[in-house]
């Protein structure tokens, strides 16, 4: 069990050095320009919705995010349960913070192009349901994080929300899906037709690409103040006081890490 | 000392508690009366309105009143250092979760006896269908909501607990208890009583994830 769990705290490392971070912003901004000339020019409109389909390309990448970072913040949790050690808790809240704010985006995009599509802003579909709970589960993790004063603590309850809040959503999905179904028959299907257009298809897959980057630099920015935000307490708190807080964040760029409590 | 006795013990004084303290009857149960009326003033006085949506009010009712009863659990434990007793009591962490859950559990189901009793004379809401599916509902259900809320109560009970996160928190986590909980009793209040097999068995999926969740999870919480 150590194998992998300490491999994996290296590559995090190396992924969130300033040099690692400059690279990733860089990639993300090419990826996500390649994305927006694909699903904008280059991918055509669809022949039933024109140009609302484009939605498409954001859309499905924002909720592909939200799933993405929800699981990380789950195995991050078990991470931090095992080896108290600080980064762990860090990588869940930074990665909570994003899905948060992606599966919000997911829902607003579906709501934009629900509008259109399907005439009506929401509709009690099992998958905008659970998504739905899902963000309000969440931003329940968030809330959690604000109450205690001490990081270990913090650490602790966070890690349990995120464990129970990820077990919590396939039950979620199921009891959605047969309250629905018990309602009215077919769902409202996105697409139709059961093929996609291959450069449909291409902009798609360079959409979820490029919106996986994005994911990881806004994680790794997100961990970096993190670091900052417990390298300013520390100092704070320490001896060493009448610094001004601009020398205190310069000193934090060095690397190293601080560890508190676990 | 084994689990089960443990966790008996722990309910046995949660239960002690409650009786000598008298908050379910003074302040529960009149809380969720006073949701029932305002559920009916809003819904106004239409007779098969108040049906149908019974069962939903029912179980909104119990859900909204719970939450004050996972407050109380866990308040008379931050009073006078009584969690660093319970913590340095020599028993496992795990009973302190299925002790509180059970003594939950049990008010919460005599809270729940006087809510049907309630909604059957307020709203018009038919008992007699299929009594057997109606109580294995709201046991399944009753089992589960404790379990949530005794695994997170403890999160009110921090020194700078705010009011609304316990609900925030639990109150989405309960969306298939209340989904499943609503639809058993409303099959089961009208007759399809044989139908609700499938919600009962979703109950039972989620009593058993939340049960075994808290049991494996809740040390975590405590230690300090």
């Amino acid at each position: 069990m150590r194998g992998p769990v300490h491999s994996a705290e290296r590559a995090l490392g190396k992924l969130t050095a300033r040099r690692g971070e400059r690279v990733l912003g860089l990639l993300t901004v090419v990826a996500l320009s390649a994305s927006a000339i694909l699903s904008l020019i280059v991918s055509p409109p669809d022949a039933d919705q024109k140009n609302a389909a484009r939605l498409l390309y954001i859309h499905v990448p924002s909720a592909w995010l939200a799933y993405l970072s929800f699981a990380v913040v789950f195995v991050a949790s078990v991470a931090y349960l095992r080896t108290r050690k600080i980064r762990w808790d860090r990588l869940a809240a930074a990665s909570a913070e994003v899905g948060v704010l992606f599966t919000a985006l997911a829902i607003a995009l579906g709501s934009i192009w629900g509008k259109p599509v399907w005439g009506t802003w929401w509709t009690w579909d099992p998958r905008l349901t659970t998504t739905a709970i899902l963000l309000l589960i969440y931003v329940g993790y968030l809330a959690v994080r604000k109450l205690p004063d001490s990081p270990a603590r913090r650490a602790r309850w966070a890690a349990v929300v995120g464990i129970v809040g990820f077990v919590d959503v396939p039950i979620v999905h199921l009891s959605v899906t047969w309250w629905r179904s018990l309602h009215q028959g077919a769902t409202i299907r996105l697409l139709g037709r059961s093929t996609i257009a291959p450069m449909m298809l291409a902009a798609l897959l360079v959409g979820v690409a490029s919106f996986t980057l994005l994911y990881l630099y806004l994680v790794t920015l997100r961990l970096r103040v993190g670091r900052l935000e417990e390298r300013v307490m520390a100092e704070a708190l320490s001896p060493r006081l009448g610094q001004p807080v601009e020398m205190l964040v310069e000193q934090a760029d060095e690397p190293g890490e601080v560890t508190v409590g676990g | 000392m084994t689990l089960i006795r443990q966790s008996a013990v722990m309910a046995a004084k949660d239960l002690r508690i409650e009786i000598r303290g008298r908050y379910a009857l003074g302040a529960v149960l009149p809380f969720a009366g006073t949701l029932l009326i305002a559920f009916g003033l809003s819904l106004g006085p239409g007779r098969t309105l108040l049906q149908e949506t019974a069962p939903g009010l029912l179980w909104l009712a119990v859900l909204f009143a719970s939450v004050l009863s996972f407050r109380r659990s866990y308040e008379s434990e931050g009073e006078d250092g009584a969690l660093e007793g319970l913590l340095l009591a020599p028993m496992d962490k795990a009973a302190v979760f299925l002790g509180k859950a059970a003594a939950v559990a049990v008010q919460l189901l005599a809270l729940e006896a006087v809510v049907v009793l309630l909604v059957a004379g307020l709203f018009g809401l038919s008992l007699g269908g299929a009594p057997a599916a109606l109580a294995a509902a709201f046991l399944l259900g009753t089992i589960g909501l404790a379990a949530v809320g005794s695994l997170f109560g403890v999160l009110a009970e921090s020194p700078r607990a705010r009011e609304a996160v316990f609900p925030l928190l639990v109150l989405p986590l309960a969306t298939p208890l209340l989904v499943a909980g609503v639809k058993a009793t409303a099959l089961a209040t009208t007759g399809h009583g044989g139908e609700a097999g499938s919600w009962l068995g979703l109950l039972v999926a989620f009593d058993a994830v939340f049960l075994a969740a808290g049991t494996l999870v809740f040390g975590h919480l405590l230690e300090d």
